[in-house]
């Protein structure tokens, strides 16, 4: 089986409060920050390699396996496939873009050339990028391969034969487990990493994985550097033109500083008369 | 986000990003739950030894052939911060496993030596000690007591060695020891009949790293336990620079971790009408700290350049480690000021590093043989010793 992850990168999520607004709104200006892996799509890189691979040997694919790696952006995302790579994946492919001449539905479309080109048999892929939280890729992505899919997964159980997958989703008031024939696409969620979110019927029922994205060895760190990894200019994909257009971007307002009460009485009074609450 | 003040992040490979963010998070997800429980109860974390064989940071800049990372200098001391950033006792266990036991065998060893030990050590299945320091002979290693023997099949080796880290774990202790007058180093195998570890109890330092006593009473070992390609005070030596290279790295780390706590408490932490964080006293230490810290970055990294290139100097690793680990100390110090009442508490990790960094600042050369070192590299005159006036 062989399973696509697409990649984005964004700025450091962690000091996301850092980012600033360019006067005038036109544009986020992340300077200083550090590009991340999309915290989102590593998941759906550990997802991928839990879905291929015996968990007691996590440094191998299963026999037929593999995993591909993909991103478009500038050329240093590279670094971002390296990652993946010495996590476990087998190949990444950079399409060298800029950011800003991309939109959700243009990635979808380029994605779709990229399945086309590498014939997966499951796109996995983080259910939103933190930055713009658009959500939207992996279902237009569905829509143009004409694959069905299954958004915002917390579990994923491959069938014996490799030819479908059910997918838990959690819902308001419960799960909902949603079977897929493969080709699929699954955009991942946080309780995809819980120790046991993934069944490939290979790795042993009793086997307990660490919580999140694995980090990778240093061996393997070493290792990846000799992996293949393609770089070609996005338009080598022969889809253009991005048809969302970011009118303005306003901070939000500071937050205004609290009032104190003195006592109970007039927190319950100040709760009916001013906030309407009660 | 760590400290980074000159952007020396734009300095590495991307490769150097990856060990540095690779190890940041093993240490986050398997050391950090539990570190501070194990400082309390005075325990080592057996259970994560083979987890460090299985991330590599073992030996990690030893070849590959001996199933070693074979990482660059750089990406190695970036290890060792982000070891040292979740504690000292634990960046002590991999260094004394990598540079003062793998290294030995590998500069000095032969090449059955490497094969046999090499890569059960990296994989964290051998755990050695390095045997230097003596109850009486600590800065002085030269003056040491413990002697080897020759006999028909090898060698007996006799004398008692103190504060060895990694004592009562270690399969193999890499032994300094006189041989005809001659400083040797042998591998010992520490179920020798004749070899005792006893744990030293009772520390407020490295709590979390195990410190013992050995004692070698008629041990017996075979011709190959000698280190053939080295003899007198540079075998060790030659060791404790790798080691020390090491430490100056980690050591940011350890100083990084406390830095970043006290900001976030003291942007918290209001007394009087606003966050402490907003006074100018507090704010001078932090400018001070941040200062240092950058300082300590730039010189680590140019050392690492110049070890690259083979160009590195013992003294050059002398001025690193004696101002990295004084400036880690004395940010810890300063850091657990900022918190007050709390920085004496377990619920923060700036006690447990500052108690740490009094055992950094001591061993692999105290701050003061260091200013020796320098002392005579500058002026050409060596200061160690005098000998004392003639009371009469
Ligand atoms: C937790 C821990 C772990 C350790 N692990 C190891 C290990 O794994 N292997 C190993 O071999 N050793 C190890 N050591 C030993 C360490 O290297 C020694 O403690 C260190 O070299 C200092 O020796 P000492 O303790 O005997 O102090 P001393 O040498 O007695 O020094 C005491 C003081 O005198 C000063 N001093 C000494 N000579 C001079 C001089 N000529 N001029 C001016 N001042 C001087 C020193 O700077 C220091 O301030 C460890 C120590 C500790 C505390």
């Amino acid at each position: 089986m062989k399973i696509l992850v697409p990649l984005k990168r964004t700025a450091d999520p962690d000091n996301a409060n850092k980012i600033k607004i360019a006067p005038g709104g036109a544009k986020v200006v992340t300077d200083g920050l550090e590009p991340k892996p999309n915290p989102f799509d590593e998941y759906a890189v550990e997802s991928a390699l839990r879905l291929t691979e015996n968990g007691t040997n996590p440094k191998a694919r299963l026999a037929g396996d593999s995993v591909v790696v993909a991103t478009f952006g500038a050329k240093e995302a590279s670094q971002t496939l390296r990652q993946a790579l010495a996590m476990g994946a087998d190949s990444g492919l950079l399409f060298e873009a800029s950011d800003e001449n991309l939109d959700g539905d243009l990635v979808a479309r380029a994605l779709a050339k990229v399945v086309e080109r590498e014939k997966p048999d499951l796109v996995v892929m983080g259910k939103q990028a933190v930055d713009g939280d658009s959500n939207q890729v992996g279902q237009i992505l569905a829509e143009r391969l004409g694959w069905p899919s299954a958004t915002f997964a917390m579990s994923i159980e491959l069938s014996q034969d490799k030819k479908s997958v059910i997918v838990g989703r959690e819902v308001d008031g419960g799960v909902i487990k949603l079977k897929l024939a493969l080709p699929a696409v699954i955009t991942v969620d946080l309780r995809i990493v819980a120790p046991k979110s993934i069944t490939n019927h290979v790795t042993p029922q009793t086997h307990n994985y660490q919580e999140g994205a694995r980090y990778a060895p240093l061996p393997m760190i070493m290792a990846a550097k000799k992996k293949p990894l393609a770089e070609a200019p996005f338009a080598s994909l022969g889809v253009e033109g991005v048809k969302t257009s970011y009118v303005k971007f306003e901070a939000p307002p500071a937050r205004k500083a609290g009032i104190k009460v003195k006592d109970v009485p007039e927190l319950v009074q100040r709760l009916r008369a001013e906030a309407k609450a009660l | 986000m760590a400290t980074d003040f000159y952007d020396i992040n734009d300095l590495l490979t991307d490769d150097e990003r990856l060990v540095r963010d690779n190890v940041r998070s093993l240490v986050s997800s398997k050391i950090l739950p539990s570190i501070g429980k194990h400082f309390e109860e005075g325990t080592f974390p057996t259970e994560l030894i083979a987890e460090f064989g299985r991330a590599g940071v073992l030996g990690a800049n030893l070849p590959e052939e001996y199933e070693c990372a074979g990482m660059s200098d750089i990406a190695y001391g970036l290890a060792m911060q982000e070891l040292e950033r979740g504690d000292s006792g634990i960046r002590s266990f991999c260094s004394v496993q990598g540079a003062l036991c793998m290294y030995p065998i590998y500069a000095y060893g032969t090449e059955a030596q490497r094969r046999k030990y090499l890569p059960g050590m990296a994989k964290g299945e051998i755990i050695g000690c390095f045997g230097l320091t003596e109850p009486d002979f600590g800065s002085n290693p030269g003056g040491m007591l413990t002697r080897a023997e020759r006999t028909n099949t090898g060698f007996k080796l006799n004398g008692t060695k103190r504060w060895i880290t990694n004592g009562n774990l270690a399969h193999i202790a890499i032994i300094w020891a006189k041989l005809d007058g001659r400083i040797r180093g042998f591998i010992v195998p520490t179920n020798a009949p004749g070899f005792t570890a006893q744990k030293i109890e009772r520390k407020f330092s490295l709590r979390a790293s195990v410190t013992s006593e050995l004692i070698l009473e008629d041990v017996y070992v075979g011709e190959d336990a000698l280190l053939p390609n080295v003899e007198g005070l540079k075998g060790p030596l030659g060791c404790l620079t790798q080691a020390r290279y090491g430490i100056a790295w980690g050591v940011i780390g350890a100083a990084e971790a406390c830095f970043e706590c006290a900001v976030d408490y003291a942007k918290d932490r209001v007394q009087f009408s606003r966050p402490i964080a907003g006074y100018q006293l507090v704010q001078a230490k932090f400018a001070h700290i941040l200062t240092e810290i950058t300082k300590a970055q730039l010189v680590t990294y140019r050392l690492g350049q110049l070890k690259q290139a083979k160009k590195m100097t013992p003294q050059q690793v002398s001025l690193a480690k004696r101002n990295n680990v004084a400036m880690a100390l004395e940010t810890a110090r300063t850091c657990r000021d900022v918190l007050g009442g709390n920085g004496i508490t377990y619920e923060y990790p700036i006690g447990r590093h500052m108690l740490n960094l009094e055992t950094v600042f001591t061993y692999e050369g105290t701050h003061d043989i260091h200013s020796l070192v320098l002392g005579q590299a500058i002026t050409g005159i060596p200061a160690y010793d005098a000998p004392m006036p003639d009371p009469r």
